[in-house]
């Protein structure tokens, strides 16, 4: 048994090493005649493994040399374009400087407050102290830290979730239903679009103190329900995304509007709808001059207030910097963010996408 | 609706005059002659109450566990709306609003002025608060009295010291701190020799008042909306600001490294700053933000213009302030806890967590004056020092306060613009000396334009 795996392993670096002229898709065809040609042969383990790893290196070779071919020829394959060491170069430099922050932050957090202050900012601490400030992060000042993770949490999934839910039925409804004023709303969803929150901060402070609501989690979650960019992007995705003849197809059978939307459109909106709900839930998770003016009490400040009550105790007379605890904290803050972005990314990309080409 | 307010209200005012009334009737003349206002409500330790405190003062909490303890119905709701600036833009801002101010706040003693000529703080004469007259030390007493009333009280202070790092001191061949500026400016020339800064300023309003105080100057004065500002005339003023300028000039200060930033901590513990020219509540924070020097440095008292002269100034220190927007029972609960905190139990709480008093009291204990260690991040006791009594020091520093120096009715925002104006002279583009008459003739233009008379 062991002989015939060698010979099939042999027979399929043999066909890679003729096959020069052969590009990607078609080598992978020859290597699989190879195999089926012969009885079908199961490779198992290690020789499994060598004999996949030679193959992908000869279908990068042969990748390699259908890039060259077409530098020479100009006609590329837009499946296997030409690869530019400068753009490399300059996505590598700002790969480099987007992680730069992230690298500080996980090489800070293992350190104690003492050895923050007093070693290299990127070289490690005397001691590697992540665990035990993990630790202090959830149990200083009675374990507020979990307290204020839950607040963000609250506010995000009441406040984002509320504004991706109002952002995709208004946006459906502006797409798909028409009706006088539909031009007056457009003008004020993109008039607000160009306003910025924090411009309207302390209005909406003196207007919410009015209401007795300043100092409430009401505060955070009520103008956190409002996303004019989430409407305008539902918008345009749902005229997009939800062909009129397909709504008129489900009336004609008899459904009514509700059940044409929930079954019908919005799992077309799938996309659309992650795009939004990823713009509101980072929104509403950093947000920081929201919750700065209207909450003074630590039991209902978002993360991100906290974690600055944190810092400025190192900028008080008096007071103990903590500042390993707001390194720490802040390397757990972004992990719920982080998480979500890769869960999500890929709807994010075809949303981003979405209506660049008419088709 | 309207009706049943007004109804609260007068019913609320008539169980204050009652609670008065009994309070004359069953104690003796001399309790109801300290309570002399009967507008307050007498407090009911069996009332259940909320009072709503905005500190930021660390060693507040557990004073807060013990006065709940003390008084079971009274709960006291600590809140830290912010540091320094961002608890007055705070403040305002609930101010402004006309609800959710709190009943207690936290307030420098530079910022008290300010606050009481809007007749935003009660008048604490009212709940006999001066009784406690000798109970604080005469400097931060007089900083919580504007126009002859009583505002706040006392709650920590800061006079001024020389904390300084031995081990650069003896690497530059000098064996004990400076005792006149003169000596501190041949110090700093020798400590530069060596490598290192022997302090760092990159223009700090409340800095340079501290020392313009220490140098004897009073460029601010006031009266009723009659203001005086006169930074470029002042003797005391004119004496620093050139003293400072000399500094500067030789590059004998570090003018680069800006306070309260990791990089300052750093320098602080690396020995790259050598020195500082500060607040007596400065050790914990040197704990916690310098601890790689631990144990090399010192306390020393401030370097005065003629030797052995007690010329030392505050910088920096907090009262509590009741607003004048508290009424009735929480009023009175709010007194009381004010009371417990500055001048009852508190203070010894506060002291033993690690807070420089305003008690004269306080003080004097032994368990103070000979305390050798600062608790660091962790609660753990480190001798910062040497195993110095640096409290002694701090204490002696405290009596030395020069009294008569007043703050401006509106130095929040004068503080606020001294970066703009006089800091300017820290990276070389002007002169310290120009940038003062600048600052000035902004603090003067806006006193206008608030309506005080202000001349100069």
């Amino acid at each position: 048994m062991s002989s015939t795996r060698q010979n099939a392993a042999q027979t399929a670096t043999a066909q890679a090493s003729d096959g020069k002229r052969m590009i990607g898709l078609e080598m992978l065809q020859g290597a699989n005649a190879a195999r089926t040609g012969a009885e079908p042969v199961y490779l198992e383990g290690r020789a499994a493994k060598k004999a996949e790893k030679k193959r992908q290196k000869a279908i990068e070779k042969g990748l390699a040399e259908e890039r060259k071919r077409s530098a020479k020829t100009g006609f590329s394959n837009p499946t296997n374009p030409r690869r530019s060491w400068g753009l490399t170069l300059v996505t590598g430099i700002f790969a480099v400087y987007c992680l730069f922050p992230f690298l500080w932050l996980l090489i800070n957090s293992t350190k104690t407050q003492k050895d923050f202050v007093s070693t290299f900012g990127l070289g490690f601490g005397k001691s590697f102290n992540l665990w035990q400030n993990i630790q202090t992060v959830f149990t200083y000042q009675d374990g507020i830290f979990g307290r204020w993770f839950l607040n963000t949490l609250l506010y995000v999934i009441v406040g984002a979730g509320g504004a991706t839910l109002l952002a995709i039925m208004g946006g459906y409804a502006l797409a798909k239903f028409d009706f006088p004023g539909r031009k007056a709303v457009f003008a004020v969803v993109i008039g607000s679009i160009s306003v910025p929150g924090i411009a309207l901060a302390v209005p909406q402070f003196l207007l919410f103190a009015k209401l007795n609501l300043t100092n409430t989690p009401w505060a955070m979650i009520i103008p956190s329900l409002i996303s004019p960019f989430g409407l305008y992007l539902m918008w345009i995705f749902s005229d997009q995304a939800v062909p009129t003849s397909l709504i008129e197809a489900a009336r004609v059978d008899g459904a009514s509007e509700f059940r044409t939307f929930f079954t019908i459109s919005l799992p077309l909106l799938a996309p659309g709808i992650v795009t939004t709900a990823l713009f509101t839930i980072v929104a509403t998770w950093n947000n920081y001059f929201l919750p700065l003016i209207m909450l003074k009490d630590p039991d209902w400040y978002p993360l991100t207030i906290g974690l600055n009550q944190w810092n400025s105790q190192s900028t008080t007379a008096g007071a103990k910097a903590i500042q390993n605890l707001v390194v720490t904290g802040s390397l757990l803050t972004i992990i719920p963010v982080v998480v979500a972005f890769l869960c999500l990314q890929k709807y994010w990309q075809s949303g981003l996408a979405a209506g660049a080409v008419k088709e | 609706m309207k009706l049943s307010v007004k109804k609260t209200v007068a019913l609320i005012g008539a169980i204050a005059m009652a609670g008065s009334l009994a309070a004359c009737g069953n104690s003796n003349s001399a309790s109801s002659g300290s309570s002399s206002s009967s507008s307050v409500t007498k407090f009911d330790p069996n009332k259940k109450v909320t009072v709503n405190v905005w500190a930021w003062e660390p060693t507040l909490t557990p004073v807060v566990k013990a006065f709940e303890k003390k008084y079971p119905n009274v709960t006291v709701k600590l809140t830290n709306s912010g540091t320094n600036s961002a608890a007055y833009t705070a403040l305002d801002n609930a101010l402004k609003a006309g609800k959710g101010a709190p009943d207690i706040a936290q307030i420098e003693y530079y910022a008290v002025p300010q606050y009481a000529i809007n007749h935003k703080l009660a008048d604490l004469s009212a709940y006999g608060a001066e009784k406690y007259k000798s109970t604080f030390t005469t400097g931060t007493w007089n900083s919580v009295h504007w126009a002859g009333k009583l505002y706040a009280l006392p709650q920590d202070s800061g006079p001024m010291a020389f904390f300084y790092n031995k081990e650069v001191f003896d690497k530059a061949g000098i064996s004990e701190a400076p005792k006149t500026w003169d000596e501190f400016y041949e110090d700093a020339k020798k400590i530069r020799q060596a490598g290192s800064y022997i302090t760092s300023d990159s223009g700090d309003a409340g800095f340079y008042d501290s020392m313009v105080w220490a140098f004897g100057g009073r460029p601010f004065k006031t009266s009723g909306t009659n203001v005086t500002v006169n930074l470029t005339g002042d003797a005391g003023a004119k004496k620093f600001t050139e003293y400072w300028q000399k500094m500067i000039d030789e590059g004998l200060i570090d003018t680069k490294t800006k306070g309260w930033t990791d990089d300052w901590n750093r320098a602080l513990g690396d020995g790259s700053i050598a020195g500082l020219l500060t607040g007596a509540w400065m050790p914990a924070n040197l704990v916690s933000g310098a601890g790689a020097a631990a144990g090399k440095w010192r306390v020393a008292k401030m370097p005065t213009l003629k030797e052995g002269e007690k010329a030392n100034a505050e910088n920096g220190g907090s009262s509590l302030a009741m607003l004048a927007g508290s009424k009735g029972a929480e009023a009175a609960a709010a007194y009381k806890f004010l009371e417990f905190a500055t001048a009852g139990d508190g203070v010894d709480i506060r002291v033993k967590a690690g807070n420089f008093p305003a008690s004269a009291k306080a003080m004097k204990e032994s368990s103070f004056l000979d305390a050798t260690t600062v608790s660091d991040s962790n609660g753990k006791p480190v001798e910062y020092f040497g195993g110095q009594k640096f409290n002694e020091v701090l204490a002696e520093a405290a009596e030395d306060v020069t009294s008569g120096y007043q703050f401006l009715p509106y130095e929040v925002y004068a503080r606020g613009i001294y970066g703009d104006t006089a800091g300017a002279a820290f990276t070389g583009k002007t002169t310290l000396t120009k940038g003062i008459a600048d600052w000035q003739a902004k603090i003067i233009s806006y006193g206008k334009q608030q309506g005080f008379n202000v001349k100069q």
